[in-house]
Order: structure tokens, then C-alpha cells, then sequence
């Protein structure tokens, strides 16, 4: 019952979301209370009865002076509270040798490692299909692109949202801070094929991680582009058919 | 008597005797006319836009199962909506809604019906342009129906239609539909800009002797600011959806990234439209509660020149907020910042409103009519509206919020709760004075309570599900993991709103029951002091006989020591004044 609610949040900058979130959801469940039983007492108390006379005034210049800089008040703090968090997730780069590039496509992500020599553009780059690799407690940068129409990378429990808009590179950073298998479906309507392009992101501990780079982003790991599903840690694979660029089942002209 | 009104006289009763079915009727230039017309576009665009929302509902609770009475539609499947169908129903479901539903019922049949009788005057300053205004907006709403019958359907990119998904036809799969949704909205754009430039010249040069600005009834304040921003912002979707015609068929590149083009522009241009566009859909419904609720409060409105001067704040405002939808966009985050700060401060003229409402009810001796409960309605949905603003606004918060049924939910509160709350309150309150007829209060009731009911079981737990990060436009949420425990909500959501469609049943009989057999309306049923209460119900052509009236007072003097009973018309003088004035 109570799980209606804000996904697990498991990234470092999340809490600062949901902390923002809670303190809105207060500050406005307060008021909607307080705006409500103030209307639902009038209904009552001023409906037309015999011999009810209303009382005729056009006003009240202090009501209306609290009732402005309150509201203002209340709107300008929250705009200060929103700010560090903001300029912390979206406006800063923290320092990381954590790079990988996510290309949307319709409708898939293409997550590229740069490989061995950790340049992309390289002939060792691998790209896997719809899954992310990536170390928890680690800075991860995200390359974000497109290579059709704009797309959303969206990770609920991340709190973390970006569009993918062809013909830029946009730039982003999270840290995960549990080690599990999270959903990253697409958040910007994008084609038929939009409900249900979905990746997943596997958050490893640091031990796992390396195990599962020397599996598959080594110079002998099975070559690019056709990303073979790693056939141990994680059995819930969708297994074959994912690394064929789809274009069945959805597509329909 | 003046010469002049000596000739209005010769024209009433020439125009009566002159004018055939269709000068009257079809191709009218009486302002009345064109409001009822304006009036049953809109309602009749309703059903169909009402009817694509429970085809959207269907699929999102039975994904994937056949939609009762579509097996005859989509043969192939059986009725069953496969996504590019799905994509295609909400899109048309938004567009329908917003520039042929809300912005015909209350920009053009109330903006129509009350700018020229609130203020006094004869007709609308340009009646052939008003007349043309209808027309042209009429011939966009067949234009954009038509794109349902078109090969490959209708548009398919959502109501925003952001490009470059909008802009290459093998994107979608949609190729005349894009691109008759391009077509319809460019001439619905020219047609709105004749109504607003028509509302805009009237209100300043044709009122009443004595109706100085600031005894306008705030019905009219509200929709001489939403023509205002209409004249400024639909230019801006006009020439947006232009360039996208020309990237679709002429090979131009503004929106495509292949050929050097820019997909934010897009986005820019369509926001820096649709915000303001927001409040146009707003604002005439925020003028019609404050016109309504002094009228059955019996009370002067609360603070008359802070909701005149609220609006013009929030008009002004409207320009400098719209990167607020665009805050994970991938424009700079900085300028994001910016916005957070004007979009907080939009929120403080909108509370100003709240508490000015709430003040005009706070003694007053409140008559539960049909047109008040909608109205009261509109108040408290709003207010929800407002508050679910306030995390969007916040950009961390936005960050997940963004694209997800949190704002589904935000926008049916404010053009559902907000303007067709409004448009209902509207219809029940002028119906007696637009057609002559009184509606029936039984179904009346019925129509409000079952509506206002269901609206919130439909759109409240939008919110939750939104909180747990379902996302808009996905058509089956069963796809996802994370959402997969939320799908019940999804079943009630789509119950409620079939019972919310069910609950407008009362209305369409009601509305064409009272069209035809409502007991005859008095000249003032609800006893209240603006001008069009005055004129016999319904008009006749050129609004009042002989003599225009003149204008004393300001429109809410409800209640007032000056008069014995409890309202005080704006025309009626001053005591000891009576006769001293001519015409």
C-alpha cells in the first residue's frame, strides 16, 4: 500500500530531490488543507437562510497586502532551497575517469565503453544494447546523444532525467549507491516504439564490476556493436534476440 | 431622443425584417450568433475529444485488449489499438481539446457573447471580420477531423509535436496526418488572430457612456487580456507550424539536425506560445468565477482592482515562464535557473485570486444554482492546480516529475477543473440570456455532482502514479517492472473516467431539452447588475432598442446600503440622480 509512492531512491543526489519533494508536498498539503476548510466553512456557515443579509465590502487593502508577500515569501525561499541541488546535479561535472557515451536510437540506448585505452572513437570501443555496466559509489559520466529523434534517459530510482537531443552531446553524471538492476526506460515520446524502449542498468559492487569488464570490454571480449549477452551474473537476460538491431513486432508503416 | 439612437431604431427593426435563414442563422455577422455557433463547435468537438481520451484510458487499464465499439473501425485488429494508433488518440485527444474545445467555448462563444453585451455595446466593432473569425475556425476544425480519414492516420507526435519526430514523416510512420495537423492549426491560428483583434478594438473603443475600464465586469477584463495574448502568442504556432510544414514537404531544415537544423528551436517557439496559452485557456474561466461567484455571494467581488491588476500580472508574467517546460531539455541550465525564479513568482498573483474568491465568500449569503456550484468548483480545482504547479516549478523536483503522469495529472487540473468548470459555469449562467430558456436545475445538479465526482477520481490518483514515475504517452505501463504494482490504479482511473464521460449524459440532454422546451427566461433570472441583463433574453439583433444603456457603477454592487433590494444594476442611477440626466 504505502509503496505508492516515490520509487527506493539509490543515487547520491536523489536524496536531495526527494528531500525538495517532501518539503513542497508539506508546504502545499498544508495549504490545500487550509484553503479547503476555510471554503468548505464558508459554504456553511454563509449559505442563504432566511434573514441572512451580506456584509457589503469591497475589500481589505492589509488582507490583501499579507496574503501577497506571504505567498511571495514562502515561493522566493523555496527558490533558494532549489537552487544548490539544482546547480549541484545539472550545473557541475564532478571529476571521474567513469565515461561512458549512450546514443539513443529508435528505440533503443547503445551504451559504449571506450575500451582497454579508454578513448572512444577507438577500434576497441564496446557497445552493448538496452544495458549499462557501471560500479556503485563511483561518479558515472553519461555521453548523452541521439542519432534520430530526441529521447529521455530516465532512471526513476536515480532521480535522474535527460533528454537525448540529435545533433548535441549532452553531459551528465550520477552515483549509484546500491548495487541492483534498474530500469531506464525512454521519459520523450519518441515513435511507436516508445513504450517499451527500455535498457537496464546493472549497478555492481567494485569486485564485480572489474570481473565483468574483463569478460566483456577486453581487447579479446566478443567484438562491438553485437554485445553478446554475458552468460553468467546475470540470468534474467532477455536473452538472444536483443542484440539484433529489432525493427520487427512494433514497426509498421 | 438623439438622431442617432433615432437610426439604431430603424436599423433593429430593419435588420429584423431583412434578413434571411442564412444571413441569420448560417452566415451571421451578429455577435450572438456567432458566440452560439462558436458555442456548438466547441461542445460537439467535445464528444470527439472526450471519446478519444476513453480510448486512451481503455488501452493504458486492458492494455492490448479490443476497445468496445472500435471492432468496426480498426478492422485488422480487431480493435485492438496497437501504439501508433494509441500515439495517434492522445495526440488528437490534446489538440482537439485545447484549440477546439476550451479556446471555441470560452475565447469564442464567451468572448463573443459578453464582450459587446457587458459592455454595451451594439455588436462586435468588425462584425464581417467576427463572422469570418467563426469560419475560418470552423473550416480548421473539418481540416483537422479530416486527418483521421487520411492514409497512414492522423497526427502521431503528440499535441506538442516535438520535431525532429514531427518533422520526418518516417520517424512516426504519419505522413499527410503531421502535416494536415500543421495545415489546421496554421488557419485556426488566422482565424483566432481576427477574433482577438476584433475583442481587442471593441472593448476599447466601443463601451457604454459611463463604462470606464474599471467598471468592467472582470469576465471582460479577462478576456481583453487573454485577446491580448492571443494576438501575441498564436502568431508564434502559426509561423512555428509553417516551418514544419516546410521541413515536412518542402525540404526545408529548421527543426532537422541532418541538415544544420535546430530541434530546440522548435520546443522554444512552441513554449513560448503554449505558456501563454495556458493562461488563455485560463484566464476567460478565472473571469467567469469572479462574474459568478459575486452574483450568487449577493457581495461585492473581494479586491475588484486586484483581480483586474492580477491578471494583467500573470499576462505579463506568461512570457517570461515558459522554459519551465523545457528544463530537462538539454537547454542550458542555467537559463533554467532563471525560470525557476519567474515561474515561483507567476504563483503569487494566482494566490492573490484564490484569496480575493475566498474573501468574496466570506460573509456572504451563498445560493447553491447550478452555474455557482460550477463555479465553486472551478475555485477549488484550480487551487489544486496551482499547488501540484509548485514541484514542477522546483527544478531538482522537476527533474523526475518531468514527463510523468504528475503532470497529466497538474494539466487536467487546471484546463479540466479549471476551464471547462468554468465553461460549464458559463453555459448554465448565460443559457437564459443566449437562448431565451431557463435550464432544468435537476439535471443540472446531476451533470455537477456526477462530474465533479468522477473528475477527481480520474485525475487525483494521476498524481500518485505520477509520483511513482509513470510516464506519460507509454502505452502499456505493464511493460515496466517498476510499474507493474501500480497497474490497479490504472483500472480505477479508467473506471472513473468512463463514469466521468457517463455523467455528461444529463448535460446533452439538458442543454437540448431547455434549447427547445425550457421554461421561458425572465430578463434578469439571477438578479444581477451587469448590462446583458438588461437587454431582453434572448438579445435581438443590435443588443438593446433605441437607447444604449448608460453605465453608473461598477458591476458588483450586491447587497449594497443604496438600494432596498440586494442588487444595484450598473445602469440604474443614482438615487436623486433619477431623470436628471437625458438622452
Amino acid at each position: 500500500m504505502l509503496d505508492w509512492w516515490l520509487p527506493e531512491n539509490v543515487s547520491t543526489y536523489g536524496q536531495e530531490i526527494d528531500w525538495l519533494f517532501h518539503l513542497i508536498y508539506y508546504i502545499t498539503g498544508v495549504t490545500f488543507i487550509l484553503v479547503f476548510a476555510t471554503m468548505l466553512a464558508f459554504i456553511v456557515m454563509y449559505r442563504d437562510r432566511p434573514g441572512r443579509k451580506a456584509r457589503y465590502t469591497h475589500g481589505n487593502t492589509t488582507l490583501e497586502i499579507v496574503w501577497t508577500v506571504v505567498p511571495a515569501l514562502i515561493l522566493v525561499i523555496l527558490t533558494l532551497l532549489s537552487v544548490p541541488a539544482w546547480s549541484k546535479i545539472k550545473m557541475t561535472m564532478p571529476e571521474t575517469d567513469f565515461i561512458v557515451q549512450v546514443t539513443a536510437k529508435q528505440f533503443n540506448w547503445q551504451i559504449t565503453y571506450p575500451g582497454p585505452d579508454g578513448k572512444f572513437g577507438t577500434a576497441d570501443d564496446k557497445t552493448l544494447l538496452d544495458e549499462m555496466h557501471v560500479p556503485v559509489n563511483k561518479i558515472v559520466r553519461v555521453h548523452l546523444k541521439s542519432q534520430d529523434v530526441i529521447h529521455s534517459f530516465f532512471v526513476p530510482q536515480f532521480r535522474m532525467k535527460q533528454d537525448a537531443v540529435p545533433g548535441r552531446e549532452i553531459k551528465q553524471w550520477f552515483e549509484a549507491t546500491k548495487p541492483g538492476k534498474y530500469e531506464l526506460p525512454c521519459a520523450e515520446l519518441c515513435g511507436f516504439g516508445h513504450s517499451g524502449m527500455r535498457g537496464w542498468i546493472y549497478v555492481h559492487t567494485a569486485d564485480e564490476y572489474a570481473k565483468w569488464a574483463a569478460q566483456n570490454l577486453t581487447a579479446e571480449a566478443a567484438p562491438t556493436t553485437e554485445a553478446k549477452p554475458d552468460d553468467k551474473a546475470d540470468a534474467k537476460k532477455e536473452a538472444p534476440g536483443k542484440a539484433e538491431p529489432k525493427k520487427e513486432g512494433k514497426a509498421k508503416k | 431622443m438623439s438622431a442617432h439612437s433615432a437610426t439604431a431604431h430603424a436599423h433593429v427593426d430593419h435588420a429584423r425584417h431583412e434578413l434571411g435563414f442564412v444571413r441569420t442563422y448560417i452566415f451571421s455577422t451578429d455577435h450572438k450568433m456567432i458566440a452560439r455557433q462558436f458555442l456548438f463547435l466547441g461542445l460537439f468537438m467535445m464528444i470527439i475529444g472526450g471519446l478519444l481520451a476513453l480510448i486512451v484510458r481503455w488501452q493504458l487499464a486492458w492494455p492490448e485488449t479490443a476497445v468496445p465499439g472500435l471492432g468496426g473501425i480498426l478492422k485488422e485488429t480487431g480493435g485492438i489499438l496497437e501504439p501508433s494508433t494509441y500515439n495517434m488518440a492522445f495526440t488528437m485527444h490534446a489538440t482537439i481539446m485545447i484549440f477546439f474545445v476550451i479556446m471555441p467555448i470560452l475565447a469564442g462563444a464567451f468572448g463573443n457573447f459578453c464582450i459587446p453585451l457587458m459592455i454595451g455595446a451594439r455588436d462586435m466593432a468588425f462584425p464581417f471580420l467576427n463572422m469570418l473569425s467563426f469560419w475560418v475556425t470552423g473550416s480548421a476544425g473539418i481540416i483537422m477531423l479530416s486527418g483521421f480519414f487520411v492514409e497512414g492516420g492522423h497526427a502521431a507526435a503528440g499535441w506538442t509535436s516535438y520535431a525532429p519526430l514531427s518533422a520526418v514523416a518516417s520517424y512516426t510512420g504519419v505522413n499527410w496526418g503531421q502535416n494536415i495537423w500543421c495545415i489546421s492549426l496554421f488557419i485556426m491560428g488566422v482565424g483566432s488572430m481576427m477574433g482577438s483583434i476584433n475583442y481587442i478594438t471593441t472593448i476599447i473603443n466601443m463601451r457604454a457612456p459611463g463604462m470606464k475600464l474599471f467598471r468592467m465586469p472582470l469576465v471582460v477584463w479577462s478576456l481583453f487580456i487573454t485577446a491580448i495574448l492571443l494576438l501575441l502568442a498564436l502568431p508564434v504556432l502559426t509561423s512555428g507550424v509553417a516551418m514544419l510544414l516546410f521541413d515536412r514537404t518542402l525540404g526545408t531544415n529548421w527543426f532537422k539536425p541532418a541538415g544544420g537544423g535546430e530541434p530546440l528551436l522548435w520546443q522554444h517557439l512552441f513554449w513560448y506560445f503554449g505558456h501563454p496559452e495556458v493562461y488563455i485557456l485560463i484566464l476567460p474561466a478565472m473571469g467567469i468565477a469572479s462574474e459568478i461567484l459575486p452574483v450568487f455571494c449577493r457581495k461585492p467581488i473581494f479586491g475588484y482592482h486586484a483581480m483586474a491588476f492580477s491578471m494583467i500580472g500573470i499576462a505579463f508574467l506568461s512570457w517570461i515562464v515558459y522554459g519551465h517546460h523545457m528544463f530537462v531539455s538539454g537547454m542550458s541550465p542555467a537559463l533554467g535557473m532563471a525560470f525557476t525564479v519567474t515561474t515561483m513568482i507567476i504563483a503569487v498573483p494566482s494566490a492573490i485570486k484564490t484569496f480575493n474568491w475566498l474573501g468574496t465568500m466570506w460573509g456572504a449569503r451563498m445560493q447553491f444554482t447550478v452555474p455557482m456550484l460550477n463555479a465553486l468548483a472551478f475555485v477549488s480545482m484550480f487551487v489544486i492546480g496551482g499547488l501540484s504547479g509548485i514541484f514542477m516549478a522546483s527544478t531538482p523536483v522537476d527533474i523526475y516529475i518531468q514527463d510523468t503522469y504528475f503532470i497529466v495529472a497538474h494539466i487536467h487540473y487546471v484546463v479540466f477543473g479549471g476551464s471547462i468548470f468554468g465553461a460549464f459555469a458559463a453555459i448554465y449562467y448565460w443559457f437564459p440570456k443566449m437562448f431565451g430558456r431557463m435550464t432544468n436545475p435537476f439535471l443540472g445538479h446531476l451533470h455537477f455532482w456526477g462530474t465533479f465526482v468522477f473528475f477527481n477520481l480520474t485525475f487525483f490518483p494521476m498524481h500518485i502514479i505520477g509520483v511513482g514515475g509513470q510516464m506519460r504517452r507509454i502505452y502499456n505501463p505493464t511493460q515496466y517492472e517498476f510499474l507493474v504494482h501500480q497497474q490497479g490504479w490504472n483500472v480505477f482511473i479508467t473506471y472513473s473516467a468512463l463514469l466521468l464521460g457517463v455523467s455528461q449524459i444529463p448535460f446533452v440532454i439538458n442543454f437540448f431539452w431547455s434549447l427547445f422546451a425550457g421554461k421561458p427566461a425572465p430578463l434578469n433570472p439571477w438578479n444581477a447588475n451587469t448590462l446583458e441583463w438588461t437587454a431582453p433574453s434572448p438579445p435581438p439583433h443590435l443588443n438593446w432598442g433605441p437607447t444604449l444603456p448608460t453605465v453608473y457603477r461598477g458591476p458588483y454592487e450586491y447587497s449594497s446600503p443604496e438600494s432596498k433590494e440586494d442588487f444595484l444594476p450598473q445602469n440604474v442611477p443614482p438615487v436623486g440622480a433619477a431623470g436628471a440626466r437625458r438622452h
